[in-house]
């Protein structure tokens, strides 16, 4: 064991760290031109898609690289590396694996500059943990395919330009080949046919929608991938580093954050964190933040040394979802009366912080994968239990 | 940056793990447990193979490692419940090499390494928690001698140690004084618990004289720190009889047919066993990294160790019930082996601390570096 770092890497970290000492100003002195100043700076320095190959306009970081430039990020609480968050997360890479020639012109770049923003079209009404139930479906006709259906919970939707969206193309009601008949297809969300209809969410918030699809037409050069073998462009094996060291350090400050609030707020006629249970509540918090760093960084000597990595990263998934859910609540819980005000009303503690994390959870724990579907994951993936 | 392990201290596992397999299967573990709690044979093929001596310096017989190749074997032994005063053994050489006089490591170090001589701590006066607050045994003076009457209480592997490190006080300092188990005025009265595979007793000092060559004066900080390293060790423990709880039932729950499926099938079986693993991967990571901070990274060793202890104590006590339960009936019974597994998790959840402890303990050091920060 060891956690030193080579000379490369340290090198490597200054330069983030001495970039962001010149380019990242304090949150109070930053004009309306900074963020897209950022923006132009972190996308020259190729950090923006930095684990993407060089050849379609990415960084080329390697492992190492990509944890260093995300700790360095995360300790600074500095601005995201581009804004096109899901074409980042999941369209780019899917082009960048499945994608034509042309497919990749026309779209990695964009996403790189982020120009506009992208959102993912998979779960329906009626299909969510069983995605590959989809019954959203799409028929070709020469090289024209015509969807009708409809999608739901699709984040960012009400801000996004195109939406990667799964329809099914074959196997229609079989319950046997369902992975099968599956096509992804690249959609501009203002086709004629499409509407948008955000909902709202507990927390107020209106990020996600049900999007409505009428007769809508996609030319045949927008498919991604084969068509009925839509279903493996969802998982891109991209050499993404898997040390979750961005979220951890996000919890870092969330636990520093909350251990300040204790200090300040009384319980019983006492600081809070004089209190016995905060006490042994904050040291829980600790343990299962700094016991995904751990994990982590097991996880990355794995990718480093190039042995297969199977679905152990679930376990991040779970704690962060633990975390996400019981540490804002934790925090209303201390702060009584005052913990339940919103941002906007008359004694709200911190911006009305804690009570959004209270109510803003859902977004992290069931995006991606619940918790229960992740237990299914290592139960059969891991422990090699029978699938149910 | 490299979170694993070296080839070899991979051999080093196979090796402990070939050994154990071989030479102490369930049926020798309920062998020993029935008897007096370890074997001799086996303690001396274990000290031939250096095990005993693996962080004992090359100078003293030793093999000259650290504490991550001490969790590799300690894992092992968690793993098959291992019966052996290996922990109070090791525990002892430790401090003797960090503490002792270059006489006292002389005297006893060669012995520890070649098995022929089992030793260990005898620190709390009662089993409220690992803290020098509990050291209250107090020493007279006679002639330039330290003279000790009292007793300590729940000594780990009394019945076999011929050497007790004995924490005292005297005037304004903590000593750890050599007692041997020979000595006019000690008697030791063995005793067992639920886990036999554990054993205890007490150690009795009626005006025992210690000459100044039996004594070292120890810092807190120093104290401390022995039992972060017990903290570790039993962690470790934890780690690999946690390992066998989970594969152990995940066994059963494939094998096993109830409404015509393996009850792994059922999600409440299935998610329990996640459960299960997602704790084992966590407290399995802190430990690791426990050990490591042990000698490479001396001050965050503290609140590693006890993040580690804190984290297994609970998630083994579950563990330890959940995998009896999983098994219905039949894990209930004297003759499966789930069970000794629950009982050691019962053994392992207060020694050197509890969760109660440890989590107040990382309070306690956030607010001294808080304070340090400030002045």
């Amino acid at each position: 064991m060891d956690f030193e770092y080579t000379t490369e890497e340290q090198t490597f970290r200054k330069e983030v760290q001495d970039f962001l000492a010149e380019n990242l100003a304090p949150k109070a002195k930053r004009d309306q031109n900074f963020m897209a100043d950022w923006l132009k700076k972190v996308r020259d320095k190729r950090w923006v898609g930095f684990s993407w190959p060089e050849d379609v306009g990415g960084g080329g970081g390697n492992i190492m690289q990509q944890v260093i430039l995300k700790e360095e990020m995360a300790k600074a609480k500095a601005p995201p590396l581009g804004t096109c968050m899901m074409g980042l997360a999941w369209v780019g890479p899917g082009i960048i694996q499945y994608g034509t020639e042309a497919q990749k012109q026309r779209f990695i770049p964009d996403i790189l500059d982020s120009k506009y923003h992208w959102c993912t079209g998979y779960s329906e009404p009626n299909v969510g943990s069983d995605l590959a139930s989809l019954q959203c479906k799409a028929v070709r006709d020469g090289d024209t395919y015509t969807i009708n259906g409809t999608k739901i919970w699709t984040s960012l939707a009400p801000f996004a330009d195109w939406i990667s969206m799964l329809v099914r193309t074959d196997n229609f009601g079989s319950s046997e080949a369902k992975h099968e008949g599956i096509t992804a297809l690249l959609v501009k969300l203002d086709t004629p046919g499409i509407e948008v209809k955000p909902i709202e969410n507990m927390a107020g918030g209106k990020v996600f929608a049900q999007i409505f699809f009428d007769d809508v037409k996609v030319p045949v050069e927008n498919r991604l991938g084969d068509e009925g073998k839509g279903w493996a462009v969802t998982i891109s094996s991209l050499a993404n580093e898997r040390s979750s060291i961005g979220e951890v350090t996000a919890m870092y400050e969330k636990l520093d954050t909350l251990r300040a609030l204790v200090s300040k707020v009384t319980r019983n006629g006492r600081p809070a964190n004089q209190d016995s249970k905060v006490r042994r509540t904050m040291g829980v918090f600790e343990a299962k933040i700094e016991s995904m760093r751990l994990n982590g960084l097991r996880y990355l000597t794995k990718q480093i040394k190039g042995e297969p990595l199977s679905s152990e990263t679930s376990v991040n998934k779970l704690h962060r979802a633990d975390l996400e859910v019981s540490m804002g609540d934790f925090a209303i819980e201390i702060l009584g009366a005052a913990g339940l005000q919103l941002h906007n009303q008359q004694d709200a503690v911190d911006r009305g912080k804690w009570a959004n994390d209270a109510l803003g959870w859902p977004n992290v724990v069931i995006g991606g994968g619940t918790p229960n579907i992740q237990k299914n994951i290592i139960g059969e993936r891991i422990l090699g239990l029978p699938k149910d | 940056m490299n979170f694993g392990f070296t080839d070899e201290q991979t051999l080093l596992r196979d090796q402990v793990r070939k050994f154990l397999d071989e030479r102490c299967p369930s049926g020798v573990v309920r062998k020993i447990m029935a008897d007096e709690g370890y074997r001799l044979d086996l303690w001396q093929e274990m000290a031939q193979l250096g095990w005993l001596g693996l962080a004992i310096d090359p100078e003293h017989d030793g093999v000259g490692l650290g504490w991550v190749d001490m969790l590799v074997v300690l894992e092992e032994m968690g793993r098959s419940l291992y019966p052996s005063p290996f922990i109070s053994t090791t525990l002892a050489a430790s401090t003797l090499s960090e503490l002792g006089s270059e006489a006292q490591q002389k005297q006893y170090l060669p012995l520890i390494a070649t098995g022929r001589l089992i030793a260990s701590l005898a620190l709390l006066d009662n089993t409220d928690c690992p803290s020098i607050d509990n050291i209250q045994l107090t020493a007279r003076e006679e002639n330039g001698a330290h003279i000790l009457t009292g007793r300590k209480p729940f000594v780990a592997d009394a019945g076999a140690a011929q050497l007790f490190l004995t924490a005292f006080r005297w005037g304004k300092q903590l000593y750890l004084g050599l007692v041997d188990r020979e000595q006019a005025g000690v008697s030791v009265t063995p005793s067992a618990t639920m886990d036999l595979t554990k054993r205890t007793g007490s150690l009795e000092l009626n005006n025992v004289t210690l000459l100044s060559e039996q004594v070292i004066e120890v810092a807190p900080e120093a104290l401390a720190r022995i039992f972060d390293k017990g903290a570790v060790a039993v962690a470790a423990e934890m780690v690999g009889a946690a390992e066998t709880v989970l594969t152990m039932t995940t066994e059963y729950a494939k094998d096993r047919i109830q409404f015509d499926q393996p009850i792994g099938k059922y999600q409440g079986v299935k998610h329990n066993l996640a459960d299960m693993f997602v704790d084992i991967e966590s407290f399995k990571s802190l430990t690791y990294y426990a050990a490591w901070t042990a000698d490479e990274s001396p001050e965050e060793f503290p609140k590693s160790a006890s993040l580690a202890k804190a984290y297994a104590s609970d998630a083994f006590a579950k563990i330890g019930i959940d995998g009896v339960q999983l098994h219905g009936a039949i894990g209930f019974t004297q003759e499966y082996d789930i069970q000794l597994y629950l009982k050691r998790s019962k053994w392992a959840r207060p020694m050197f601390g509890d969760s109660d402890f440890h989590y107040a303990r990382i309070a306690a050091l956030h607010e001294a570096a808080a304070a340090a920060d400030e002045a």
